[in-house]
């Protein structure tokens, strides 16, 4: 009798002591940009914010971060002819430092031609083999993810501005739908760790905002940059559900509308993250 | 047993998350050689409390990366010098994880790296001086496994 | 592919003060410790040695083992008595060592 007791303090210590941490150090003091009117959030906050401080200063430091490592070696392979034509990246774009300002923190953007959105990705493989005539990289490829970085690191800064409206907008839907959809053995959709319960705790892990405004990103558990369609891949495995494919219309939707739910954020690639 | 109540299954519920969190590996036995290592580092010398610094955060983002900084008080002159640190961590499957050697040139005996830890452990430093004294730090690392995002 | 290691210290330096020096190499670090899809262990592969010197002395130096994480980051301090040069090399389990240097000179 008395021990079920005592066991309940034991807990009850736990608890408190879980429910003390949970709120010290990333309270709501988390620093954001107003989101603009009609958008999901009222505040719009980074990943950055909701991770721990020794995790903030190792993307704080341009040596310290190993998300470098990825950005010098596509910063040769910029400049490294590659495929039946003979060209570069650099042949066509020249300096990525002045061409690529800007372009990362637009993706995905709309294709005239291919009459869907395309993201980097796909963009730089698009460029490899129709004017480079060289093999595609394929996704995951430590090649492929470097580049996408590179790109994406020119922008490090800017904010994230990506178009909603016109073609994209049946694209945005979809997107939409996919975030607000429960999924997979458990049950859940992107919108119930994310929207519901972002700076609490699930199980173990410190649930954010769920923004892709750092990716290409340097996870602290992989050792090695991580592209966004293999987080979305991953999540979905954590739920218990069978993933969309990496660069299927599907991520892209959601790639559209999880970018416009961190519209204006700094992009911060190549970031940390746990 | 009867049903819980409210109150009793927010307790039972958080508790459980944080019982995870709490330390219980760092209070076992070590479960490696580290033991054995630093025996074999200190010739079976005892090393004193002090002198060192020992910096890992208190709960690690990821067990895979966890940021570690030493700052040993020592002038680093030619004859007053830390010449080695030993690190061991004592739950991972090995307890080595590295040895420093520093020399007078080094200026300050500091220095950062990134290790990893498989679970909730200690991680102990012991440093070598230049005449054969030997001082000896630990800090417990909070380690979560699971959650979702690995 | 280039893998260059990258190093991060000052150009120059007063005589006598002391530096930091941050560096940072890509590695996988295989620990020994994964198995693979077949369920065979992945053999070790590491970086188990890092070197340090100044115009040909011994600074800094570590042993390192499994536990080090991927993309090794060795931070650590260095006094400088003269102009000279860093000399860095980092030894992997396979014999293969990757070196680096870095000039630094004296502030009048």
């Amino acid at each position: 009798m008395y021990a079920r007791y005592g066991s309940l303090v034991v807990l009850a210590a736990a608890a408190l002591a879980l429910s003390a941490f949970g709120t010290s150090g990333q309270e709501a003091e988390r620093k954001g940009i107003p989101a603009p009117p009609g958008h999901v959030f009222k505040t719009i906050i980074s990943g950055y914010e909701f991770r721990s401080k020794e995790t903030r200063a190792l993307q704080d430091d341009d040596l310290e971060n190993p998300g470098f490592l990825a950005i010098e070696r596509a910063a040769d392979v910029w400049k490294t002819a590659e495929g039946s034509e003979g060209k570069s990246c650099m042949s066509c774009h020249g300096e990525a430092e002045t061409s690529m300002k800007g372009v990362g923190a637009a993706m995905p953007k709309w294709s005239e031609r291919l009459d869907k959105p395309v993201n980097l990705e796909q963009q730089i493989n698009i460029c490899r083999t129709e004017h480079m005539k060289a093999e595609p990289w394929a996704f995951k490829s430590q090649q492929l993810t470097d580049m996408t970085a590179f790109v994406r690191y020119q922008s490090r800064g800017m904010p994230v501005t990506v178009k909603i409206d016109g073609p994209m907008s049946p694209w945005f839907e979809k997107g939409k739908q996919i975030y607000y959809t429960r999924v997979g053995q458990l049950d859940l959709a992107c919108a119930s760790c994310h929207e519901q319960n972002n700076g609490k705790f699930l199980r173990a892990d410190f649930l954010s905002q769920g923004q892709s405004n750092g990716f290409p990103t340097y996870r602290l558990r992989d050792q090695r940059l991580i592209p966004l369609h293999e987080r979305f891949e991953g999540c979905m495995f954590d739920v218990r559900a069978v993933p969309y494919t990496p660069l299927s219309d599907e991520f892209l939707a959601l790639e559209l509308y999880v970018a416009w739910r961190g519209i204006g954020l700094p992009v911060e690639t190549p970031s940390v993250r746990n | 047993m009867g049903a819980i109540n409210r109150r009793q299954a927010f307790l039972l519920g958080g508790g459980f998350v944080a019982l995870t969190m709490m330390p219980m590996a760092a209070n076992a036995e070590p479960s490696n050689d580290a033991a054995e290592l630093i025996k074999k580092f200190t010739g079976g010398k005892e090393a004193a409390s002090g002198k060192i610094s020992l910096d890992l955060p208190e709960i690690a983002e990821n067990g895979n990366t966890v940021p570690l900084s030493l700052v040993v008080d020592s002038p680093m002159t030619a004859d007053n010098y830390v010449k080695e640190v030993l690190f061991v961590a004592d739950g991972n499957p090995n307890g080595g994880v590295a040895t420093l050697m520093f020399s007078p040139l080094s200026g300050k005996a500091e220095a950062s790296i990134r290790i990893r830890l498989a679970q909730t452990q200690n991680v102990i430093a012991v440093a070598k001086m230049s005449d054969g004294s030997l001082f000896t730090e630990r800090k417990t690392v909070k380690v979560t496994i699971g959650g979702c995002g690995g | 592919m280039a893998d260059r290691p990258r190093i991060k210290l000052p150009k120059e330096a007063k005589q006598g003060e002391i530096i930091q020096v941050k560096t940072l190499v890509s590695h996988l670090m295989e620990s020994g410790q994964r198995k693979d899809a077949q369920g065979k262990t992945i053999p070790r592969k590491i970086i188990n040695k890092f070197t340090c010197e100044f115009n040909g002395k011994p600074v800094f130096a570590c042993a390192l083992e499994p536990a080090i994480s991927a993309n090794p980051y060795i931070q650590f301090d260095a006094r400088v008595d003269e102009a000279g040069t860093f000399k860095f090399a980092w030894t992997d389990d396979d014999g293969t060592v990757i070196t680096a240097e870095e000039k630094i000179t004296l502030k009048a």
